[in-house]
């Protein structure tokens, strides 16, 4: 009769694939977020200007300049129509032609938007009126692949994955088999408990694999996200995080007797994570005095890690720190998971 | 060679919060191998604490357990548990498992065992082989249960309310399974509320009642020990009004009485000799100007046996 661990992993495997929301959560939902995200956050092609003129003659002559330049768009109004059209926030500027040929920009300077587009305005105007810059310019267009938005979330959206389905994946199906006794039932056997839990811990790292194959090959084929540093590293640090996860699920899972209440912690401990471990915005933004509360969680780590390799083509050995962080959060979560468990 | 289970004054009290909850009061129980032997008590009694305690899943506050005369946390109890089945009150097996997946799976867990298609014989359940567990009926999902404690070939295997919650068709199939396996030589210990469950399926009998056996024997000692073999139940009024008011006490003239309770909406007597007794309590309710509302008369069972020693039922009427 075949080995009780390669059972064990075997029904896993099966009850996991025989649950269409699972598979959707653990593979569907991170492509459909790279997906809008990476669409909703692409570079924007450079900006056009539009904003009312005041009907004049000087104002004539400005419509006129602006024809040749591509990023203003200047309409002629009569003077209510364009103040009416300021003060609903319709237009950023309001550009009047004095009776002396100067310009008189209105607009209010708190809004940052109006404030830009007055700069920007003048400085197209004033040089097709023939300023000439006194320091030389040039510039340097940075939009290469590795240093958009969507590059730098994409690292960020496998480490929440590895959350999401390590905690949740351990967490849930080990409360569900104890509400439905079966914890109870196993023990009644002669099975090894140590086979038990390996069996749980190991089938949700296996999953890893596919999860990070199919969301790289999305990122990459779509966006053309990068993997900078070694396939190796990377995998390394996934599968670390991977087991991290699944310490902090079974520590989670270890003594609740309802769902509910497992569902709440759950939720307790991956809410800081979320918010915190710059999943969607840098981690740095949080104030000084919380940093070190920010850089202790497991997850701001894996995507620190994540992102040093894909995209700075970091080594493994330079993210000494954020490896020893999460084998000690595995360690003490491990060891207390054991200590604490409840089988019955 | 040793009995298959031995408890000595067996005690469990459960620590719920502020309460506490004795399960066991001093239990004492000694079942030989080879028997079918019914823990038959209504609900809390302590049956599923006893038998828990047994497959060594709780641990008793005191007292002694052997277990096919080995003693749990010895250091053997992996070898012990190579030798019991079991099936639990209440548990619901995975539901995105086929029935043949869900017994690969208990059977690699034994060392030595007959194969999942033979569990599968034994219960009656091949037809099922390839279906979920969720697409069960009730009845095949507890068959299923039971095809889970023989994978293992035990030697004991127990059976905790296999058929709680089935409609009788069910329970009927499943007392085959039961049946069949005691042709084996299997000592299994089976809990039950039900009577007539117990009367047909154990050789022996012990009733639970609030943590203790209160009765213990053949299903035909017991329903001797109450002397009579009949049941006379009644109900009675007076001027077309109930008359419930009366002690039970009231009956034990009747010719031939060995014992009489009251029931919720009358008297129970047993009795030796029906046709004796009948007329005796016709001619003494005449005398007290009582009349009759009803009256059935029947074979003792095991229920009455409960009644007459606690005065309770032993299911509540829902159930079924
Ligand atoms: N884990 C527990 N914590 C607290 N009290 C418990 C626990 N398990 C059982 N009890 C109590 O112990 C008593 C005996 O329970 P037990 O489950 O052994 O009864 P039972 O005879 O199996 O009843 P049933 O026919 O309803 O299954 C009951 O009063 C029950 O409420
Ligand atoms: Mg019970």
């Amino acid at each position: 009769m075949s080995h009780p661990l390669y059972q064990l992993i075997r029904c896993r495997i099966k009850t996991f694939f025989r649950e269409p929301e699972a598979i959707f959560w653990t593979y569907g939902f991170p492509l459909i977020m790279v997906f809008g995200l990476g669409i909703a956050f692409r570079n924007k092609p450079a900006e056009i200007i539009t904003f009312d003129v005041v009907q004049s003659s000087g104002g004539q002559r400005v419509a006129e300049m602006a024809k040749n330049q591509s990023i203003i768009v200047p309409h002629l109004r009569s003077v209510e129509e364009a103040n009416e059209r300021l003060r609903k926030n319709k237009t950023p500027v309001v550009l009047e032609v004095l009776a002396d040929g100067s310009y008189c920009y209105h607009f209010d300077p708190a809004n940052p938007d109006a404030l830009r587009a007055k700069l920007l305005i003048d400085d197209t105007l004033q040089r097709a009126a023939g300023r000439r810059d006194t320091v030389p310019t040039s510039i340097q267009q940075v939009t290469a692949p590795g240093s958009r938005y969507v590059d730098w979330l994409v690292p960020g959206l496998i480490g929440m994955n590895l959350m999401g389905s390590g905690m949740w994946g351990i967490g849930f199906n080990l409360v569900d088999m104890r509400v439905r006794n079966l914890l109870k039932r196993l023990l009644a056997t002669p099975m090894k408990r140590s086979h038990f839990l390996a069996s749980m811990i190991g089938t949700r790292v296996m999953f890893f694999a596919p999860e990070l194959t199919v969301l790289l090959m999305f990122a990459w084929l779509l966006f053309g996200v990068p993997i900078r540093g070694s396939l190796f590293s990377l995998i390394l640090m996934t599968f670390l995080g991977a087991v991290t996860f699944a310490g902090l699920g079974l520590l989670t899972a270890c003594r609740a007797k309802r769902i509910e209440t497992v569902s709440g912690l759950m939720n307790l401990i991956m809410l800081p994570m979320w918010l915190m471990s710059g999943i969607f915005f840098s981690a740095e933004r949080f104030p000084d005095f919380i940093q070190p509360f920010v850089q202790a969680l497991p997850l701001t780590q894996i995507n620190n890690a994540l992102r040093a390799i894909m995209l700075d083509g970091a080594t493994l050995a330079s993210q000494w720190l954020a490896i020893l962080i999460l084998v000690g959060w595995s360690v003490l979560s491990f060891t207390l998971a054991l200590r604490w468990f409840r089988w019955n | 060679m040793t009995s298959a289970i031995v408890c000595e004054n067996l005690v469990k009290t459960y620590e719920d919060g502020k309460r506490s909850v004795e399960a066991l009061r001093g239990l004492e129980l000694e079942v030989p191998r080879g028997e079918c032997f019914g823990l038959l008590g209504p609900n809390g009694a302590g049956k599923t604490t006893t038998v828990e305690i047994l497959q060594g899943l709780i641990e008793p506050t005191s007292g002694e357990v052997q277990v096919l005369g080995l003693r749990w946390g010895a250091g053997n109890d992996s070898e012990l548990r190579e030798k019991l089945g079991s099936t639990l009150q209440e548990t619901r097996l995975q539901d995105k498992l086929t029935v043949i997946e869900t017994l690969q799976l208990f059977r690699s867990f034994y060392r030595i065992g007959i194969t999942p298609q033979q569990a599968l014989h034994l219960v009656d359940l091949e037809e099922k082989s390839s279906a979920l567990v969720r697409t069960l009926s009730g009845g095949q999902k507890q068959r299923l249960a039971v095809a889970c404690g023989l994978v293992g070939k035990p030697e004991l295997l127990f059976l905790d309310e296999p058929t709680t919650g089935l409609d009788p068709t069910a329970r009927r199939r499943l007392w085959d399974v039961v049946t069949a396996l005691k042709a084996t030589g299997t000592t299994i210990l089976l809990t039950t509320h039900y009577m007539d469950e117990a009367e047909k399926l154990s050789d022996r009998v012990a009733i639970v009642d609030q943590g203790k056996i209160i009765a213990l024997g053949t299903p035909r000692q017991l329903i001797h020990q109450l002397g009579g073999e009949h049941v006379v139940e009644f109900s009675l009024q007076q001027n077309g009004q109930r008359r419930d008011d009366l002690p039970p006490d009231h009956f034990t003239r009747v010719a031939t009485v060995h014992s009489a309770t009251r029931e919720p909406d009358g008297y129970l007597l047993t009795v030796a000799e029906p046709h004796l007794a009948i007329p005796s309590l016709l001619q003494q309710l005449a005398a007290e100007q009582l009349e009759l509302a009803s009256l059935t008369t029947r074979h003792v069972n095991l229920e009455d046996v409960f009644i007459t020693l606690t005065g309770k039922r032993l299911t509540e009427e829902e159930d079924n």
